[in-house]
């Protein structure tokens, strides 16, 4: 039966016939009809299927990174299946398991340990639930307050319909499509993501979080998010969940695009903890996401701080294309790979105004068989006259199976730019660890402390609920590293 | 009579194939001081380990009773939960992790294995602070990484600091006194005095007969190629300092 849908909508699709099907879910292959059916589906303005399309013919002509320091099998492209309609709450249900009884066990070990209310580890572990899980009254007061400061903060799709001439003025404008083979792809497909405007000389009143619009919109695998911040305003937006969440998308290719005008400045926080695959590698998500802020006006200013302990392969460069004068990138980060996992990632920092500056701190950790590699660019124009960049790149590493690499790349085309590399490698030590636990702290705890200790000058970036649940997770994500 | 506090029998050891312990046997009773002397090498810091539980080292033969317990068969923070403490001749560095947090987990961990609950943030602090002052330290070392950029004197008396607040039943002090300025050293000394007590024993590592003079000890044994061979009073401190160690080899040679 099934089959037989499948057939006759592929059928349809051949002959480049666009209706709405009754399916939830566009059969697997990529081609100009699946987009214009995306588009159709969400009811896009003209200008946005126009983009698709010239982008996924791009896409067409470029060719897989291949460059980056990981292993996976090929991705079929034509085996995917490009969008996957919002379901219905009885749907959902009927799919979902029915209790907390139905999930694995070991999943919700996990959240035990993070600290997870109950009716949150419901959420995350799909669980049919009536009530929507958080109040109602929390969002609803939560959107008055931001509409009362002027700030837009909804769905891509939702600013498509509300604000097409934002997303048309501002769209690819920092990562264009032409730029890497994901960002192509994901300019063709992508399917939701957030957008955020903070206007003129506003403060945004609170944290911005995708916690607040996660029931609203699903997002799949080919995200896209738009931060503009306008002249003098300030916002602060958190990424992500602390927590391994349920999903069935393997390969994830995200595209986050930041502006800030003069004197504006974003903060970006990112942690990221998807599943990394069974104690063998197998089944955990690719991570191939393309993050950017443009610092374009004069003083304004873009930071990046991510925790990443989740996926299976990750390959993620956030940058910062400091334009303005004056204008500051910053990028804070810690990265873990455990078990077998493999993360190749860094930062890019291109400075373009004058007496621009960047500061790079990356903190790399490695146990039992991970692989991490640290890949920064640090890119001086000539145009960028007085410009400086600092980075400081330390590995830590647990056992003695696991890797750690630093590919540092800096092009400098001004010769008065000061550029400062510093690397580290560092193991966590037999001595450190007797240390510990001769003062009654338990190996496990120890090892944490450590891991911790090394990466303070991150967490100390992140906004306070985000870095003590960043240390939580840390903690659960090296439990069984060592002994 | 009761039983010693700590109680070592034909203690043999060795690390990767070398024998470095070969039938050392000690008894310290709770509320004495015993001072271990001996040369470089001698085995000092090899039985401090041991006594700690650092698994470098392979005990082959022999036992160690603390408090009637078979200490050799207990993780170190077992033993640490149960009251053993070893300051470490070299103290090691932890970046970025806070001296005052790395302590309140010590207690805490502690705490738990005794069925209490976390100490009191207000309490502890104040604890702490009152502590450092007999140590003569600056607050502002709470807030810096575990023993990261201290000098060498810094880092014997945050050990002594750290035994203090953590009031354990067996202190090991391995070659606290090296490296401290006179004035330091009154302040350790002073601190071990303050530790002195009925329900504890104290068992310093050390070469000088100068800390011997600040602190009374009530045993003295001197060790060499891996057995006591010599103990006494806080006379054979002094005797040791006026004749060297080779006064010892030389007696023995004589007796045997
Ligand atoms: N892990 C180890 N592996 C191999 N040999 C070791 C090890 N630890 C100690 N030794 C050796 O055992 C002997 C005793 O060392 P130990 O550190 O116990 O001496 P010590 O009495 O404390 O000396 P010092 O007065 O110089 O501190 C030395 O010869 C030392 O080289
Ligand atoms: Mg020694």
């Amino acid at each position: 039966m099934a089959a037989n849908v499948e057939e006759f909508v592929t059928q349809r699709y051949k002959q480049g016939f666009i209706t709405d099907i009754e399916t939830d879910t566009v059969p697997p292959g990529l081609n100009e009809d699946v987009i214009r059916l995306i588009s159709h589906k969400k009811g896009e303005p003209e200008f946005m299927l126009d983009w698709r399309l010239k982008a996924y013919r791009h896409w067409l002509t470029m060719t897989e990174p291949n460059w980056a320091h990981v292993h996976y099998p090929p991705i079929d492209f034509q085996d995917i299946s490009y969008y996957s309609a919002p379901k219905s709450r009885e749907q959902q249900n009927a799919e979902a398991p029915q209790s907390l009884d139905e999930v694995d066990p070991k999943l919700l070990e996990t959240y035990e340990k993070l600290g997870i209310p109950l009716h949150e580890q419901e959420k995350l572990a799909g669980v049919a639930v009536d009530a929507v899980f958080d109040s109602v009254s929390v969002t609803t007061t939560f959107k008055d307050k931001l509409a009362e400061a002027g700030v837009i903060f909804c769905s891509m799709s939702e600013a498509l319909q509300e604000h097409p001439e934002l997303v048309e003025q501002y769209i690819g404008s920092v990562v264009p499509y032409t730029d890497n083979f994901y960002a192509g792809l994901n300019s063709a497909v992508f399917t939701d993501g957030s957008f955020v405007y903070v206007p003129e000389g506003v403060t945004c009143p609170m944290e911005l979080s995708t916690y607040f619009r996660i029931n609203e919109a699903k997002t799949g695998q080919f995200e896209r998010t738009l931060i503009i911040a306008e002249k003098g305003s300030y916002v602060s937006y958190l990424e992500g969940c602390t927590a391994p969440q349920r999903d069935e998308n393997q390969l994830h290719a995200a595209v986050v695009e930041l502006i800030a005008h003069e004197d504006a400045t974003i903060k970006y926080s990112t942690v990221q903890n998807w599943y990394p695959g069974d104690e063998e590698g197998k089944g955990g998500i690719y991570n191939f996401v393309t993050k950017r802020g443009e610092a374009r006006g004069d003083r304004s200013k873009v930071t990046w701080t991510q925790v990443e302990t989740g996926s299976a392969i990750t390959m993620k460069y956030p940058g910062c294309v400091l334009t303005g004068n004056d204008s500051v990138g910053e990028f804070y980060s810690v990265a873990v790979t455990s078990n077998y996992q493999q993360a190749d990632t860094g930062t890019k920092m291109v400075h373009v105004g004058r007496n621009t500056r960047s500061t790079v701190v990356a903190k790399g950790i490695s146990a039992m068989q991970g692989e991490q590699s640290y890949r920064g660019l640090v890119k001086i124009l000539p145009s960028a006259t007085g410009a400086r960049n600092y980075t400081q790149c330390d590995s830590m590493l647990i056992g003695d199976q696991c890797g750690a690499h630093t590919f540092p790349y800096i092009e400098v085309k001004e010769p008065g730019a000061v550029v400062e590399h510093e690397a580290s490698t560092s193991k966590v030590s037999d001595e450190q660890l007797f240390y510990c636990r001769q003062r009654g702290i338990s190996e496990e705890d120890a090892v944490n402390l450590i891991v911790n200790g090394f990466c303070k000058d991150v967490f100390r970036e992140l906004p306070m609920e985000f870095a003590v649940e960043a240390q939580a997770l840390l903690g659960v994500t090296l439990e069984g590293a060592v002994g | 009579m009761t039983e010693p506090m700590l109680k070592i029998t034909n203690l043999h050891a060795k690390a990767e194939d070398a024998e470095i312990l070969r039938g050392l046997n000690l008894e310290v009773n709770a509320g004495e001081v015993h001072a271990i002397m001996g040369p470089n090498g001698s085995g000092k810091s090899t039985l401090a380990h041991i006594l700690a539980g650092r698994d470098d080292y392979e005990v082959t033969e022999g036992s160690v009773t603390y408090k009637g317990q078979d200490l050799l068969e207990m993780e170190p923070e077992e033993r640490a939960h149960e009251g053993v403490f070893l300051a470490f001749q070299y103290p090691v560095e932890i970046p970025g992790v806070n001296n005052i947090y790395l302590l309140k987990s010590a207690v805490n961990a502690k705490r738990k294995h005794q069925g209490l609950g976390e100490i009191d943030s207000v309490d502890f602090l104040t604890d702490v602070k009152q502590k450092m002052k007999l140590m003569g330290m600056d607050e502002s070392f709470l807030k810096r990484s575990v023993n990261e950029g201290f000098s060498g004197g810094e880092k014997k008396r945050n050990e002594v600091f750290q035994m203090m607040v953590l009031e354990p039943g067996l202190c090991v002090m391995d070659e606290t006194d090296s490296g401290l300025d006179i004035d330091a050293l009154k302040i350790v000394a002073q601190g071990v005095e303050q530790m002195r007590s009925p329900d504890r024993a104290i068992v310093l590592v050390t070469h000088y007969q100068r800390l011997l003079d600040h602190i009374q000890p009530d045993r003295v044994h001197v060790l060499a190629r891996g057995q006591v061979l010599k103990s006494g009073d806080k006379q054979l401190a002094h005797e040791l300092e006026e004749h060297g160690y080779d006064w010892i080899r030389y007696e023995e040679a004589e007796s045997a």
